[in-house]
């Protein structure tokens, strides 16, 4: 059929053909008469075709040369998917004749214009690599060349090239470390996987440790306190206490959204990224999605759970308050089920151990005989760890001696001897309970533990024991092996202690010993007869057979079978495994002393470099914004909630300070003529700039001329900065800093753009086009994102970026909640209110008010709704809908808008329900009627410039503030 | 990375083997048939298995194994999770995933393989981008190709594979514009003998069918948004939106799609919204034990209970039951031991019941532990979490599509103690 001259006919058989190969049966024989279609301009049958060669070219490999002509010429073909696959396809071909045109192919691949045929030849590479390693010096180039590539497309695939290739070059990944954390958010998910794992282990080795002191302090403090002696010591050439590299900081923030992955991969990826090189107060954060992973798959559980018990050795903290979600159901299959346990032993304490026990007991009930007995070992492990509750188990597991199922038993046998080796107390009824038990259990392993007590223990139960070795002599030739052994041993402590009622019995087990078919018990036997039986050759050692004999003997330690795994890295092979697995990367130690962080750096453009203060930030901020524009979205929402979350705590004083500001204008001027000199007023003028920022960018042209004002008063602005940003230091971190940089930045940008703007709109360096909807309204909440625009920005990918003053929504939000109306007063309608600080949906000049209504009394309260406004002239309310009814004991919590008219007067209305009318107030203080918005430190210096220009404040509403 | 894939059915046989490097031999599963015997139940076959020169690492759905060759280490979860997304794969393109189905479409399972994955490493995992390069069967289109010769491999690249939106094919076109989003709660619980709550917990999860026309940016924003304590997004959402506002922003898929998955904190108490009174006993002396079991709701809302069905396994001395329900079907297999009752819906008026007796092995003793009650209901138009929805928007396009949301709550993992 294949060499039909119809496709529909070839098209068939290539399918039979491919049917065969997926079975797993031998179709090599028809390659002659397959290759021939490999030009078939029929693209299925090109496909069928290039899965056959694939397959069978290895075996073929004279015949397999006719096709390669073909795939030359596709690499050439317009079509990039053409072209993408024919190098996919020639790469996959085993052939090492060909090796030299596949390099050609790669190297000419990797500089094609589709990103998508670059992402093929990463993937060639490793092909190639691993047909010839001998090309690793050529294809290291290439993936050096590559490495640089922008697209995302590509990163995760090259990224997996280097670590097959060449993983010990780390040199070449500093160029691209700041590009590859700032791309990872969106690079697609596999690739994210692979470029974490590779970025910890780049980490490892270029960061200095974050763990070494003081754990509990939250690192970005520490750099505003005065130097400990011991961190002197370590940091030694730097003089100061550790401060977390930049980069370090960038890549732990940067891959902190992954963890909300959908993909379980990405998401224990980001964990072990966070368990290796996160400083310890903030690995935290990892919990709650490894937990969220257990909802998943059997297998993914398994995995997940593996990781867990590791970490939960060591940190126990960080997985206690999800103890239930640990909690064992009876439809888990065994492995996950012993895992659970294993994770509840780990996480047992003192506060908790009472809710655990109870729970074993179910467990210990179970069906699942494995699961029941592993439990009791738990329950075991529990005790030794825990002294408090040493006891209550040991009650707990005596009980289960009389369990009807032999297994449990057994192993409740075994982990009681344990126990009571660890507590040299006096247990004699326990034991003789057990002596009993030997009647009936029949585990070799259980038996032993009973009889190895006993001897131990014979001065104790003085009566008993002889009477055991009795009945042991008796059944010795049935027994186990391992019974065996502690039979004689039984025998030679009682022999020792008791000799006059036990002489017989021992001799009598001695030679039973003597001509037992096993060595190691005929080895055992000659052993204690020489030892004890005193004769005329016996030698000096028999003096010392009890001694030797009756030593206290040292209790067994329960571990968890999870302790030695911490030296592999969480979530790989080799640590589910506990064995190293072929081309593990060990994970180095921190190393000692920071190599130069500047090897990262990358000199792009470095305009904004002298405004940066006090050399601290990072100084790749202005070439991060050329990668990738979505990231750069991201960034600059990130970076306002950062300033955001400082605004909060002091929340407070910055609220008198703008509530001068409004009042008080005289201080604009001052800010001008004589800030340098006046502390209070430096800061109402800073404040004031920040006010005017709105407006000054609703008359952007008149901008041009106040930035030139605003550069010349730059010097001494910048000293105002910096005594300012000192006094408010208490919660001011590095990350604000990094931040501040990125505005700086950003708002560079936008003056570029300001300045340009009237002049021409065609200038290359940004698409004016795309920004003018973007960064004209600069208060507006949620059109800010534009999204129809923010597609199209993030198809373009590489070369955009946007310069808004955005608006940014605040991380912290106080939940400090207001009366509106005492329950005593409103007849039972009790109404709270608080300010969620999030743009309101109703209009954007209104401040959204969630109210929160509870019913008090016993009865329903119907119709909800607002009655009579009383409003200041301008202010305006948007009311909630009517609530129908409320439930006795109910609430309900609605939002609203009002328009405070930028102003702290008070919005007096009526909240009425069916039968009453309550007046109530609302009186925002100045803080919440401010609008979070992100921008520079440079750009504030020239809206603070321009503040005296201007007498009035067309909106103070929308301050901003930026220290 | 993923050096071979062999498709495994339950009774041992490789069915589909595929290759993404040199071609390592089917002997390689021996390893694995052997953990399979000693694993005896297929759930308890571990997921790694380490051989001498490979690793197996094997997820078993649908009751066929896929296992994973691999030679190297690498993250493990990278490959389950994989495989997953190849079961997920094939789900979506023929309906079912099973031994037969996948043997019919071998060619195009071939296809599909090879698309996913380049020298082991995954290339395109998005289903929307899968089915514009291979088109999934559909009996009209096997009809067409089979006369006109064509073939159901495209020829374009697709572009969402060189967008910064992957997951979205461009030029997406519909005459009703509809977007559906479905909020469904499953509660997971442990129910202890005296039907005291040991855990309970809210997982949520918002499945949506969006079908509109361009591209089209939507924004879901929730009334509640604080109940949400951890979630997880469809690549597709913002998360730095979501960050700073509690608004789901995203450009949707097209088709049907995982929009978030969600977990309610745990501070929130769970309301349980049924209850199951047991009376089981089995007697030493004799051979017959009493049974009965009475399932009724409890905190629902307002709102009927439906599809409850009650699944128990029996202890191995159970030999037969013999029961009434008063409501509904009942089975149990003496084999499996598995008893399941599929009850309906819960009448407030008149609670279900099952009622009869149990006959236990003469001479075996009275197995020591009662069985536990696995419970399945659902409960539409409820999120018990009281998550609601508040408004959903789109930018982007010109046109008003109709949007809709639904709410359903379901029993997860739900086990009563007895």
């Amino acid at each position: 059929m294949l060499e039909s001259n119809k496709d529909s006919a070839k098209l068939d058989a290539m399918k039979r053909i491919v049917g065969m190969i997926a079975k797993g049966k031998n179709a090599s024989e028809l390659f002659p008469a397959v290759v021939k279609n490999v030009a078939s301009k029929n693209i299925e049958i090109k496909k069928l075709v290039y899965v056959y060669l694939v397959r069978y070219a290895e075996e073929q490999q004279d015949l397999a040369l006719l096709s390669i002509s073909t795939f030359q010429r596709a690499l050439k073909d317009p079509n990039q998917l053409i072209r993408a696959s024919a190098l996919r396809v020639l790469s996959s071909i085993r052939v090492p004749i060909i090796v030299p045109i596949m390099m050609l192919a790669i190297k000419e691949a990797s500089a094609d214009l589709s990103p998508y045929v670059r992402k093929n030849a990463a993937h060639a590479i490793q092909k190639l690599y691993s047909l010839d390693p001998d090309q690793k010096e050529m294809l290291i180039e290439v993936i050096e060349k590559l490495l640089k590539d922008k697209s995302t497309l590509v990163a995760g695939s090259v990224v997996m090239a280097f670590e097959e290739v060449c993983p010990d070059r780390i040199d070449l990944i500093h160029k691209n470390y700041r590009k590859l954390c700032n791309l990872l958010v969106d690079v697609e998910e596999w690739g994210q996987v692979v470029i974490i794992h590779m970025l910890t282990r780049y980490a490892r080795t270029q960061f200095v440790s974050p763990w070494k002191e003081d754990d509990g302090l939250e690192d970005n403090e520490k750099n505003f306190y005065e130097s400990d002696d011991e961190q002197k010591e370590k940091t030694d050439q730097k003089k100061k206490p550790y401060t977390m590299d930049p980069d370090h900081r960038l890549l732990i923030r940067n891959t902190k959204p992954l963890l909300q992955s959908r993909n379980a991969a990405v998401v224990m990826a980001v964990a072990q990224l966070y368990w290796h090189i996160s400083p310890k107060s903030e690995a935290g954060i990892i919990s709650k999605s490894l937990v969220r992973l257990l909802r998943s798959n059997r297998e993914v559980q398994y995995i997940v759970l593996q990781n867990i018990a590791t970490m939960s050795i060591q940190r126990k903290g960080l997985f206690e308050p999800y103890l239930k979600s640990f909690y064992v159901r009876s439809t888990d299959p065994t492995m996950i089920k012993t895992l659970k346990l294993e994770i509840l032993t780990n996480l047992a304490n003192e506060a908790n151990i009472s809710t655990l026990l109870r729970e074993f007991q179910t467990y210990v009930k179970s069906q699942d005989k494995q699961f029941a007995a592993a439990t009791i070992q738990t329950i075991g492990r529990c005790a030794t760890n825990i002294s408090e509750v040493t006891d209550t188990c040991l009650n707990g597991l005596v009980c289960l001696l009389s369990n009807r199922d032999e297994i449990v038993v057994a192993e409740s046998v075994v982990v009681i001897k344990k126990l009571l080796q660890m507590q040299p107390v006096q247990h004699g009824e326990i034991i003789k309970h057990m002596a009993k038990l030997l009647d009936s259990i029949t585990v070799p392993v259980a038996r032993a533990s009973i009889l190895w007590l006993i001897g131990e223990n014979c001065e104790r139960v003085p009566v008993i024991a002889p009477d055991v070795l009795r009945k042991m002599a008796k059944s010795f030739t049935n027994e186990d092996d391992l019974v065996k052994l502690q039979i004689l041993n039984l025998a030679a402590k009682l022999y020792l202690t008791n000799s006059k009622q036990t002489k017989l019995l021992t001799q009598y087990i001695l030679n039973l010993g003597k001509y037992d078919q096993n060595y190691d018990i005929r080895d055992r036997t000659r052993f204690i007869r020489q030892l004890i039986v005193p004769n005329e050759k016996s030698g000096a050692l028999s003096k010392y057979a009890k001694k030797i004999f009756l030593a206290q003997k040292p209790a067994p330690l329960l571990e968890s079978p999870f302790k030695d795994r911490d030296h592999f890295q969480l979530g790989t092979l080799s640590h589910t495994l506990n064995t190293k697995a072929t081309g593990y990367l060990e994970l180095s130690n921190w190393p000692e002393v920071a190599p130069d962080p500047s090897v990262r750096d990358v000199e792009v453009v470095e305009l904004a470099k002298e405004l940066i203060p006090a050399g601290k930030a990072k100084k790749e901020n202005p070439a991060k914004k050329f990668y990738s524009e979505s990231e750069e979205e991201e960034e600059s929402s990130d970076s306002s909630s950062d300033s955001e979350s400082e605004s909060g705590s002091e929340s407070g004083e910055e609220g008198d300070s703008s509530e001068d500001s409004s009042e008080d204008s005289s201080s604009e001027q001052d800010s001008e003529s004589g800030s340098e000199s006046k502390g209070e007023n430096k800061r109402t003028a800073k404040r004031n700039s920040k006010i005017k920022e709105e407006s000054d960018s609703e008359d952007g042209e008149k901008e041009n001329e106040k930035s030139k004002t605003s550069n010349s008063s730059n010097a001494e602005s910048s000293s105002i900065e910096e005594s300012s940003s000192d006094s408010e230091s208490e919660s001011e971190s590095e990350s604000e800093i990094e931040s501040e940089s990125r505005k700086v930045t950003k708002e560079r940008e936008k003056k570029t753009k300001q300045d340009r703007n009237p002049l021409a709109k065609d200038i290359s360096l940004l698409d004016l086009d795309d920004f003018n909807p973007v960064s004209t309204p600069v208060a507006l909440p949620t059109p800010a994102l534009s999204p129809s625009l923010i597609a199209d920005l993030e198809g373009l990918n590489l070369s955009t970026s946007s310069s808004v003053i955005s608006v940014s929504t605040p991380v912290f939000v106080p939940m400090k909640t207001h009366v509106l109306l005492h329950r005593m007063s409103g007849k039972g309608l009790a109404a709270h209110y608080f300010f969620p600080r999030q743009p309101c949906i109703f209009g954007d000049k209104m401040v959204s008010v969630q109210i929160t209504l509870n019913n008090t009394t016993d009865q329903k309260i119907a119709n909800i709704h607002i009655g009579e406004k009383k409003l200041p002239i301008g202010m305006q309310i948007h009311v909630f809908n009517p609530i129908e009814s409320l439930e006795p004991e109910g609430s309900i919590t609605v939002s609203m808008g009002i328009d405070f008219c930028d102003s702290t007067q008070t919005a007096s209305f009526q909240l009425c329900t069916k039968d009453d009318c309550f007046n109530v107030n609302i009186q925002p203080p100045v803080g919440e009627l401010l609008l979070p918005v992100a921008m520079s430190e440079k750009d504030f210096k020239k809206e603070q410039a321009c503040l005296s220009a201007l007498h009035l404040l067309s909106k103070p509403r929308n301050a901003n503030r930026n220290e | 990375m993923i050096h071979s894939l062999f498709l495994i059915n339950s009774s041992g046989d490789i069915f589909l083997e595929k290759h993404w490097k040199s071609v390592v031999s089917r002997s390689v599963c021996d390893y694995f048939f052997e953990a399979q015997e000693r694993a005896t139940e297929a759930e308890n076959v571990p997921p790694v298995i380490p051989t001498p020169h490979h690793y197996l690492l094997s997820v078993y759905r649908h009751k066929i194994f896929f296992v994973a060759v691999i030679q190297t280490e690498v993250p493990p979860l990278f490959v389950i999770e994989f495989l997953h997304r190849v079961v997920d794969t094939f789900q979506d393109y023929f309906g079912v995933c099973s031994e037969p189905v996948i043997k019919d479409n071998v060619v195009v399972v071939y296809e599909v393989l090879e698309e996913m994955l380049d020298n082991g490493f995954p290339l395109a995992t998005e289903s929307n981008i899968l089915k514009e390069l291979i088109k999934p069967p559909t009996i009209l289109r096997t009809v067409v190709n089979t006369i006109t010769g064509s073939t159901n491999v495209g020829d374009q690249l697709p572009t969402g594979q060189l967008s910064v939106v992957p997951w979205r094919r461009t030029g997406v076109k519909y005459t009703n514009n509809e977007a559906y989003f479905d909020v469904i709660e499953e509660i997971d619980a442990i129910i202890d003998k005296s039907g005291s709550t040991i855990t309970a917990e809210i997982q949520g999860v918002i499945d949506s069918c969006v079908k509109l026309t361009g591209m089209p940016d939507l924004t879901l924003s929730f009334m509640n948004p604080r109940l949400l304590d951890d979630v997880s997004f469809h690549p597709c959402v913002r998360f730095k939106r979501w960050e700073s506002e509690r608004i789901l922003s995203f450009i949707p898929p097209d088709g049907n799609f995982r929009l978030l998955s969600y977990h309610v904190s745990a501070q929130n108490l769970v309301a349980i919204p049924v209850y199951v009174k047991h009376n089981i006993s089995f007697r030493d002396s004799s051979s017959l034990g009493r049974f009965e079991i009475t399932v009724g709701p409890k905190q629902t809302m307002g709102k009927t209970i439906e599809g409850v069905i009650v699944t128990s396994q029996m202890p191995k001395g159970v030999l037969n039951m013999s029961l009434t329900p008063s409501q509904g079907t009942h089975t149990f297999d003496p084999v499996t031991k598995m008893l399941s009752w599929d009850v309906g819906k819960i009448n407030p008026q008149k609670l279900p019941s099952l009622k009869g007796t149990v006959s236990l092995q003469a001479g075996a003793s009275k197995p020591d532990e009662n069985p536990t009650i696995n419970l399945q209901f659902k409960i539409q138009q409820l999120a018990i979490s009281g998550l609601k929805v508040n408004r959903l928007d789109m930018y982007g396009e010109k046109y008003k599509p109709f949007k809709g949301i639904k709410y359903m709550t379901k029993a997860g993992k739900f086990q009563v103690r007895t």
